[in-house]
């Protein structure tokens, strides 16, 4: 048996500690860089303005005119997703039929695999729709808030661009990921690639496309609110001008209205997709 | 009713988007006309031609630094609270604190980084430590739920053995259910922290520091060459981010 002094000691206690130094010395820049201060938070003006800023939360501000205002860029919210997804949609598609593998005329005979040719065509448009998707939906929003004003057009734009790019890349898998058969049989029967899609692929696919599509009308919700920090409308602008008047009240009621939103919308989702699927 | 759930769902989204249109009014013809057009390419033509002097590339791989500096200690400070909160809301200490600890969690998820971030400019002032402090926070809430799922998942045998044969309560804890646990904390934190270099990058639209704001401040001077290599810089950087973490779950996590 261990001599009981011994066995109290954890055997690995030493590269434990060298471990967490190790991590330390590794993040120790990282603390200068991004300046952490807690203190601040607690410093006496500071805590005082926030404190006053917290305390008027409640209660919420609920004056009928505020109400009709809350209101209206709550409808305002919902459009900007709505009509950015339709945008989207009407991008993605197209971009989706370009670049999927799924309709290759020179695959028909190779077993599947596209010639390297037919590849090296799709690659543009794949291309372009990675870079749509990267560039963050926020830093579209930026930019047309610059290029056509402050308001939901910058929004709706911000959002049919980063959308098309996701949902343009998702399709082209779906199309790529359901049985490939009756497609061939159709393009080698001498159908067209549109007739192929709709009668060969399509079918197949509809559920997950839309199951897809509804989740992202979600996450659209979710980004026009935050996109209206940086001036594209909606909830998110009117949240911005309270936060800097310091109108507790206003930004309690609005937080609620946002909560409920993305709780309705979320419920609405899973209502949609439950019936597509 | 088969037929009028098929018939309605899509007359209901039909109607839907017809009514979001009108309720918008987009000025599509006038933002479609030539004028609107020229004007638009005017603006991005101002992007085409990158500023990539070697100041300004200094300052960019500052802001970049800054940037990545931002997520790591916002992701450390959120899974440290994170492992904190997550403790009362898997259950060990009744039903009360449960019941307290998940409303927050709730709460601190709820709420989307960047409005942490413009409360936190308005609680600490302009600068990173606001966009440290709202990525804390909001991952505090997302990783709090995750850890607190994996520990009500992990098996109990080891800790209980341990308080059996006489060990504390915290002893029990580090050498009993940490260990098993550990390999889930780690990997749910490191998924996090790729998801938070991603938003670190936005946060300084509201003033919270890093390459967002870089990229605000330039935009409102109207440097339009000095914006587009920042938006390079951050394109850049998703990219090998995405690249990195696709390799490492590769390398790593093929089960």
């Amino acid at each position: 048996m261990l001599n009981p002094a011994l066995a109290r000691r954890d055997p690995a206690a030493a590269s434990r500690l060298m471990l967490t130094l190790l991590a330390v010395a590794l993040l120790w820049p990282g603390l200068k860089l991004s300046e952490l201060d807690l203190g601040v938070l607690f410093d006496g003006s500071n805590a005082d303005t926030m404190g006053t800023f917290l305390s008027a939360f409640w209660p919420p501000e609920h004056s009928a005119e505020f109400l009709g205002l809350l209101w209206q860029a709550t409808l305002e919210t919902l459009a900007i997703a709505t009509v950015g997804m339709t945008l989207a949609l009407a991008v993605a598609i197209p971009c989706a039929l370009l670049a999927t593998r799924a309709l290759s005329l020179s695959a028909l005979s190779r077993d599947g695999r596209p010639a390297w040719w037919a590849q090296v065509f799709r690659w543009p448009v794949r291309g372009l729709l990675i870079l749509l998707r990267s560039i963050p939906e926020i830093v579209w929003a930026l930019l047309f808030v610059r290029a056509v004003g402050l308001g939901p057009t910058a929004g709706v734009l911000a959002i049919a661009i980063t959308y098309a790019g996701m949902l343009g890349k998702v399709y082209a898998e779906i199309f790529e990921s359901v049985d490939p058969l009756p497609a061939r049989a159709l393009l080698g029967a001498g159908a067209s690639r549109l007739q192929a899609f709709f009668y060969g692929v399509l079918p197949q696919a509809t559920g997950e496309m839309l199951s897809y599509t509804v989740y992202r009308w979600e996450c659209a919700i979710r980004a026009s609110v935050v996109m209206g920090f940086v001036g594209a409308g909606g909830l998110g602008q009117q949240m911005d001008l309270s936060m800097r008047m310091f109108a507790g009240g206003e930004v309690a009621s609005m937080l609620l209205t946002f909560l409920l939103l993305v709780l309705l919308a979320d419920l609405l989702s899973r209502l949609l997709r439950w019936r597509f699927a | 009713m088969k037929l009028l759930s098929r018939l309605l769902i899509p007359l209901g989204l039909v109607a839907s988007v017809i009514a979001a249109f009108t309720f918008l009014q987009l000025e599509s013809a006038a933002l479609l006309s030539r004028d609107g057009l020229g004007q638009m390419a005017a603006y991005a033509s101002g992007f085409m031609s990158p500023d990539l002097s070697p100041a300004h590339l200094q300052a960019i791989g500052l802001g970049t630094l800054e940037t990545l500096a931002m997520s790591a200690i916002g992701t450390l400070l959120a899974a440290l609270a994170g492992l904190l909160l997550a403790l009362p809301a898997a259950g060990r200490f009744g039903l009360l604190p449960q019941a307290t600890s998940r409303l927050l969690l709730n709460a601190l998820r709820a709420i989307p980084e960047l409005v942490w971030a413009a409360l936190m400019v308005l609680a600490a002032g302009l600068g990173p430590n606001a966009g440290t402090l709202a990525l804390a926070l909001h991952t505090a809430g997302v990783l709090g739920r995750l850890f607190a799922e994996a520990l009500e998942n992990t098996p109990t045998q080891p800790g209980d053995a341990l308080r059996m044969a006489g060990s504390g309560r915290i002893a029990a804890f580090c050498y009993g259910t940490l260990p098993s646990l550990w390999p889930q904390l780690v990997a749910y934190t490191l998924y996090r922290w790729e998801n938070n270099i991603r938003l670190a990058s936005v946060l300084g639209f509201v003033g919270a520091g890093g390459l967002g704001q870089m990229l605000y401040m330039s935009l409102s001077l109207f440097q339009e060459a000095q914006a587009a290599t920042v938006i390079l810089a951050m394109l850049l950087m998703v990219l090998a981010v995405d690249s990195l973490s696709a390799w490492a779950r590769q390398r790593w996590v093929r089960s």
